[in-house]
């Protein structure tokens, strides 16, 4: 019983960081159409930026439940500068070229993004402990979990919900779907279509920093922790299907679950557990659970 | 403006003065040239090998200033004796860093190019086994003295026998076994035990090892669980649900680095260290950055008699203050075993050069002297006495953190001593059939 109960808690924890970190991705694919490598080094950036913060806050002596806030200002601060930068400075001159060069040209941000990382921070790693610990235990009977990782849970659902509605209720959400469904028709119906991508891209980049923002406080922030991210991330979204946001929350469901099944079941599979998933789900459903295929235009 | 115009109505006579000086200086600085003895002349070139980016940039990157604390000794001779001659053989060292990241082909291309364009004398160098294996064939076909330094696999010389390539620290073997004698004499009422080590040859042969001497040095103690997260995975928190649900008397882990940091966090919040002892291989090269976050009684090893767990010696203590007083920070290992594959070339080259009458010796006149090689480190005594001379054994040690709150220092109580021939496999003997064997010939106190 408390196995079972650990299995639920636990993929809850890890489906719900999960979705923070790969929603953006999922977004960027769909408006987009871009598979945005360099997504990784955002995760990266949120999270040095967030450790290198919260220590600067908790030096100076302030109240420290506004190490959240912080956090929070940590991943819109690097979404908006990196998001801008990338996408103003270097996507923008690539729109309409093949899907396998902008792809390239994302990795080459990725690299140039990890170097800079090294060039800002150095090697030697960042620690944002405090807020992880400010929030303590809840136990059930042997087993405790940390309220910090529980926390991930609600902020995931705030996350989802909120985008939801963006996209559904507010004018500019709709934009964003029409942009999505077809992004010429939009574009001859009057939509500013590269003003939605720049705020797209930003929005994603955004939430690509908060998922390495709400991290940082549980890890070692030290190089090369958005290499492993974009992997999973990218196995999310694939299962989910490509640009679905809806995708990317069952996707990170199911694998949030099927992984913590694993690890107290079949600990010896968990390496290779979200690949079988993805292959499993490709096989049926080469375009994802939530993918649509998409007709070729001639 | 004045001073040009002077400069070129010089007279023939003044250019004549000056020529003649001129040739007075060249002589002099020639004759002083012939003047001292032609070793002292000569430059060794060393490629200095560690990762320098990446996440294993917080191994290379201590070893790498290990080896500039005591390139920096040899050159200038400040080394406590008997290291406390100038030089190599006389030479000085002129060292070529080169960062390890990368694939094997990667690694492979930047050691032909320190052999073949650089033209260095000796490479001392890699971390990753994975390096270590592939640079081995490479270094005997190009006839390099290679010396490693860090790189924990058995495999290297239970392999393959090697002319050229010498490991100056012991393999991965004895962190592990030694860890299960620490376990055996601090906790012998233990029933149960699990672990948690990454799903890659490195945490797979450590576990193996640990298990197996286990299995020997404990049979009453039983498994209770497996975790095997991968590589960087950084969150752990299904596995530490399943360390709390077992409820085990001892949890072995040889996670490092960043991977070890969450691992401590994130444990010590769920309270898992407060039921279960955590023995942790590698943990000494965390503890100073850990502080306070690392809980008190935790089982610690450095990969040898390395850093905090180093004998007391005049060596060590010169390496500590120097290392300190240059990069602000006490020592790890990863600093003293790099380091000291620099004293074991030094020793061999020298040994080399005093019986050839102070002339600088060839790599394979260096070689049958550094084979089955015993000489003092910072840390302990080094024996080269596996893989015929080419392979170390050293002594080795495990202790229980402590952290000092009102002081802010960390140390190390309980410190037990494990003598190298009691951790170590016998010569001829595989690692992995020693421990399987249930550690056969193993001379312990």
């Amino acid at each position: 019983m408390l196995t079972l109960l650990a299995i639920l808690v636990d993929g809850l924890v890890y489906a719900s960081w999960l979705f923070i970190v790969a929603v953006g991705l999922s977004l960027i694919f769909g408006v987009m159409k871009i598979l945005n490598v360099a997504h990784g080094s955002l995760y990266a950036f949120g999270a040095y930026a967030a450790a290198t913060l919260i220590g600067a806050y908790f030096n100076a002596g302030w109240a420290p439940l506004g190490s959240f806030a912080v956090m929070l200002l940590a991943a819109v601060a690097v979404g908006a500068i990196l998001g801008l930068a990338l996408e103003r400075g270097l996507l923008r001159f690539m729109y309409g070229r093949d899907e396998v060069i902008i792809v390239l040209v994302t990795y080459a941000a990725f690299l140039i993004l990890e170097d800079s990382i090294l060039l800002i921070w150095g090697t030697n790693p960042y620690f944002a402990f405090q807020p992880y610990a400010l929030l303590g235990n809840a136990s059930v009977g042997r087993l405790a979990f940390a309220n910090y990782d529980l926390s991930m849970i609600g902020l995931s659902v705030v996350t989802g919900v909120l985008l939801w509605w963006a996209l559904t209720h507010t004018r500019q959400g709709k934009l964003l779907q029409a942009v999505i469904h077809d992004r010429e028709m939009a574009q001859a119906l009057g939509i500013n279509v590269t003003r939605v991508f720049t705020a797209t891209f930003v929005l994603g980049a955004m939430l690509g920093a908060l998922g390495g923002a709400v991290t940082a406080p549980q890890i070692s922030v030290t190089p090369g922790i958005g290499v492993e991210v974009i992997v999973v991330a990218f196995a999310v979204v694939v299962i989910g299907g490509m640009g679905s946001i809806p995708g990317a929350a069952i996707g990170a469901l199911i694998v949030g679950l099927i992984r913590a099944a694993t690890v107290h079941l079949f600990p010896q599979v968990e390496l290779f557990v979200i690949y079988a998933v993805m292959s499993l789900v490709l096989a049926f459903r080469p375009a994802g659970l939530f993918g649509r295929a998409a007709a070729r235009k001639i | 403006m004045t001073h040009s115009i002077r400069q070129t109505i010089a007279t023939p006579s003044t250019h004549a003065r000056r020529r003649s000086t001129l040739s007075i200086v060249i002589g002099l600085l020639l004759a002083l040239a012939f003047a001292t003895p032609v070793a002292a002349q000569q430059t060794m070139k060393i490629g200095v090998v560690s990762f320098l980016s990446g996440p294993a940039a917080f191994f290379g990157v201590p070893g790498r200033n290990g080896a500039e604390v005591v390139i920096e000794g040899i050159n200038n001779g400040t080394l406590p004796a008997p290291y406390n001659t100038k030089g190599i053989a006389g030479a000085t060292i002129e060292a070529v860093y080169v960062d390890e990241t990368g694939s094997t082909t990667k690694l492979v291309e930047d050691f032909r190019n320190l052999v073949q364009r650089q033209n260095v004398d000796a490479v001392i160098g890699y971390i990753g086994s994975g390096s270590c294996l592939a640079v081995a064939p490479v270094a005997e076909e190009l006839k390099m003295l290679t010396v490693f330094h860090i790189c924990g696999t058995p495999r290297i010389f239970e392999e393959k026998d090697y002319k050229y390539v010498f490991r100056t620290s012991s393999h991965s073997t004895m962190d592990n076994v030694a860890a299960a004698h620490y376990v055996a004499k601090i906790v012998p009422n233990a029933a149960t035990y699990s672990h948690i080590n990454q799903n890659y040859a490195w945490g797979q042969d450590s576990w193996r090892d640990f298990k197996l001497a286990m299995d020997h040095l404990m049979p009453n103690a039983k498994l209770s669980s497996e975790q095997w997260p991968k590589l960087f995975a950084g969150q752990y928190s299904s596995e530490i649900s399943v360390l709390l649900v077992s409820n085990s008397d001892v949890i072995h882990s040889s996670l490092w680095d960043g991977d070890l940091d969450s691992f401590v966090f994130q444990s010590g919040a769920r309270g898992l260290t407060k039921s279960s002892r955590l023995v942790l291989t590698t943990a000494e090269a965390n503890m100073y950055r850990l502080g306070a976050k690392m809980p008190d009684g935790v089982i610690i090893g450095a990969r040898g008699p390395y850093g905090v767990l180093a004998r007391d010696t005049e060596l060590n203590r010169w390496f500590q203050q120097k290392y300190f007083d240059r990069f602000g920070s006490p020592a790890i290992y990863p600093a003293y075993m790099v380091a000291q594959s620099f004293l074991g070339l030094k020793l061999a080259y020298e040994k080399t050069a005093q019986k050839l009458g102070g002339k600088m010796p060839t790599r394979e006149q260096v070689i049958p002297n550094f084979e089955h090689l015993t000489f003092e480190a910072f840390g302990t005594e080094v024996k080269m006495a596996l893989g015929k001379g080419h392979q170390a054994i050293t002594e080795t040690a495990y202790g229980q953190y402590k952290f000092d709150k009102s002081t802010g220092t960390a140390s190390i109580t309980n410190v037990e001593r494990f003598a190298a021939e009691c951790v170590n496999p016998p010569e001829g003997v595989k690692a992995d059939d020693w421990v399987k064997g249930g550690l056969k010939g193993a001379k312990c106190n």
